[in-house]
């Protein structure tokens, strides 16, 4: 019988990179020592691999996904569109840097369509929301426009859905 | 004295028909509700949305009747469309393909359309659980042929060669096999092939676990020289696409043998309910990516139970398919029955004996690996201390 080998050559690095990467992605398996077990590699060899991939900038950071509802009492968000000027040279870079940069802002994506940058920006009250687009975001050199949608209701979050209660494995225990 | 039971009423070839090994065992698993089992045939992945989805737009839609006893026209196309793409299989959707209530309804309907009384049946042994009670019921004889742990449950063509009687009309085989994981080579394969040709043999294919095979490529018997014309192409989405409950099977086959198993199907069933059809266009048209990630994670999870087994002691081969494994427990000193029902009684960990699949699973047990990691951890927690207590035992 074939038995599996255990432990990784040197030539395959790149293969559990690859795995862990994968096994992040799953949510399921999430600490150092699950993802040994699950990989059949060494804490060491798991933990090498998380550096790769911090090194290369694909693992950005750990933040976990919590339901809005925990926080909502004093958070709000808004999703808006800017439209920009781009630049000679730089096109909308310069000016999508330096809206990212903004402490509030917690996503910011280069769109096509109607407008050209879709910010996500997060505050603690409409108004704090308001002032920060008011006073910073269409102030900035570039942008010619923005229009603020607030965030009313949310039902999915990072793959996660928002009150999907989870249901019974109504699996029978064996089957054939 | 006349017997007075109502069991006077059950046909004597239904009343001899053995219960299944799995109920027995399954009764004895309910009765531990904190149990972790891996002992479950189905995957562990809900349905994939954009098929529920397409389920519930059918319904809403309105589609709540009959369809023709062959199936949706638009569901065998999708049939024949995705036999082409993923298997290199050609088969007209009008003339030479049935839409049946899952592999297993497919396949009795396929075995009541082929057998005359005394007709005989190669199949592989262990294996599912319906095809010797299949054949049986269709007044047939099983020929059960071993399928060996030294060839990590492919088949031989010797062994076939070895169980064949005059008056054998059929060969059903299953690979990727449950329980055991096993695969055959498309050398060995084309053995099998010819075999059939010169004992002029149908061919019964179920093929349900092919789109789960992590190494090398599925071929199937379908596609080799002179065994189109002698085959039953049998397929559904139950496993890959993660979609049990919705029961859809089908059959591919020349047109002759489809037109007979039309009329078992049509008496029996009429036709499949029409929303799971629709669901099934949906997954053989748009769920490629779904299914690719449900083998990646079901390939991670294989690698990390066989290592598991093998650790603690459990001689286990590496199954290129389905999402089974199949330890050998005769190193503890216990027969198969015996190590899962201790098991399950000092350890709440159920796997499923390996004669619930037939005599020649005696020895192994099969442990799924469609449960998430966490309950594959633990449970290979506690079979390394149930194997190391035995191990212990012996040793005083």
């Amino acid at each position: 019988m074939t038995k599996l080998a255990i432990g990784r050559g040197m030539s395959d690095k790149r293969g559990m990179v690859k795995d862990v990467l994968k096994l992040l992605l799953e949510g399921e398996a999430l600490t150092t020592p699950r993802m040994a077990a699950v990989l059949g590699a060494t804490e060491a060899e798991v933990d090498a691999a998380l550096d790769a991939l911090r090194a290369e900038q694909t693992l950005l950071g750990w933040r976990p996904v919590i339901n809005p509802k925990a926080v909502a009492d004093n958070q709000v968000q808004a999703l808006i569109e800017v439209s920009v000027t781009p630049e000679r040279g730089g096109g909308f870079n310069r000016v999508a840097e330096r809206i990212s940069k903004f402490d509030q802002v917690e996503t910011c994506y280069l769109m096509s369509g109607g407008y050209d940058l879709m910010v996500v920006v997060r505050g603690a009250t409409l108004l704090s929301i308001a002032t920060f687009v008011a006073e910073k975001l269409s102030t900035l050199g570039g942008v010619r426009s923005t229009a603020t949608r607030f965030m009313l209701r949310c039902y999915k979050e990072s793959g996660f859905l928002i009150d999907g209660a989870e249901e019974a494995d109504e699996r029978p225990a064996v089957s054939p | 004295m006349k017997d007075a039971s109502p069991n006077r009423f059950v046909a004597d070839h239904v009343r001899s028909l053995p219960r299944s090994g799995i109920r027995d065992f399954f009764a004895l698993v309910q009765k531990m509700p904190h149990a972790i089992s891996l002992g479950i045939g189905e995957p562990d992945f809900v349905t994939p949305w954009n098929i529920r989805e397409a389920a519930i737009f059918s319904l809403e839609k309105g589609k709540t009747s009959y369809t023709d006893n062959l199936g949706l026209l638009a569901c065998r196309k999708a049939v024949s469309a995705y036999l082409a793409r993923v298997f290199g299989l050609s088969y007209h959707p009008e003339k030479e393909c049935l839409i049946g209530i899952g592999v297993s309804e497919t396949m009795d309907t396929a075995i009541r359309a082929i057998l005359n009384p005394g007709d005989k049946v190669l199949y592989h042994e262990p294996c599912y659980v319906s095809y010797a009670p299949g054949i049986r019921l269709a007044g047939g004889v099983p020929l059960p042929v071993p399928t060996r742990p030294d060839l990590e449950f492919s088949l031989a063509v010797e062994d076939l060669e070895a169980a064949w009687e005059p008056g054998t009309k059929a060969l059903i085989l299953n690979f990727p096999t449950n329980p055991t994981g096993g695969v055959v080579e498309r050398g060995r394969l084309e053995r099998i092939a010819r075999f059939a040709c010169e004992k002029d043999l149908i061919v019964l294919s179920d093929e349900i676990y092919a789109e789960l095979t992590y190494d090398g490529e599925h071929t199937s018997i379908a596609t080799l020289p002179g065994m189109r014309e002698r085959t039953i192409f049998l397929h559904g989405v139950s496993k890959a696409f993660a979609m049990t409950g919705f029961r859809i099977g089908f059959a591919c086959a020349p047109h002759e043998i489809i037109e007979a198993m039309m009329k078992v199907h049509q008496y029996a069933i009429m036709s499949v309910p029409i929303f799971t059809q629709e669901a099934a266009i949906e997954a053989l048209t748009h769920a490629d990516d779904a299914v690719a990630r449900m083998r990646d994670s079901y390939r991670r999870r294989r690698d990390f139970l066989v290592r598991r087994f093998n650790e603690m002691g459990l001689q286990c081969h590496l199954p290129q398919a389905t999402f089974y494994t199949f330890p050998c427990v005769e190193e503890t000193g216990l027969d198969e029955k015996t190590f899962a029902t201790r098991l399950l009684e000092d350890q709440e960990v159920a796997v499923v004996p390996g004669t619930a699949f037939g005599p020649h699973g005696a020895g192994f047990v099969r442990a799924s690996f469609s449960t998430g990691y966490e309950k594959i951890e633990t449970a290979c927690d506690r079979m390394a201390r149930f194997v190391g207590s035995l191990h212990a035992a012996a040793v005083k």
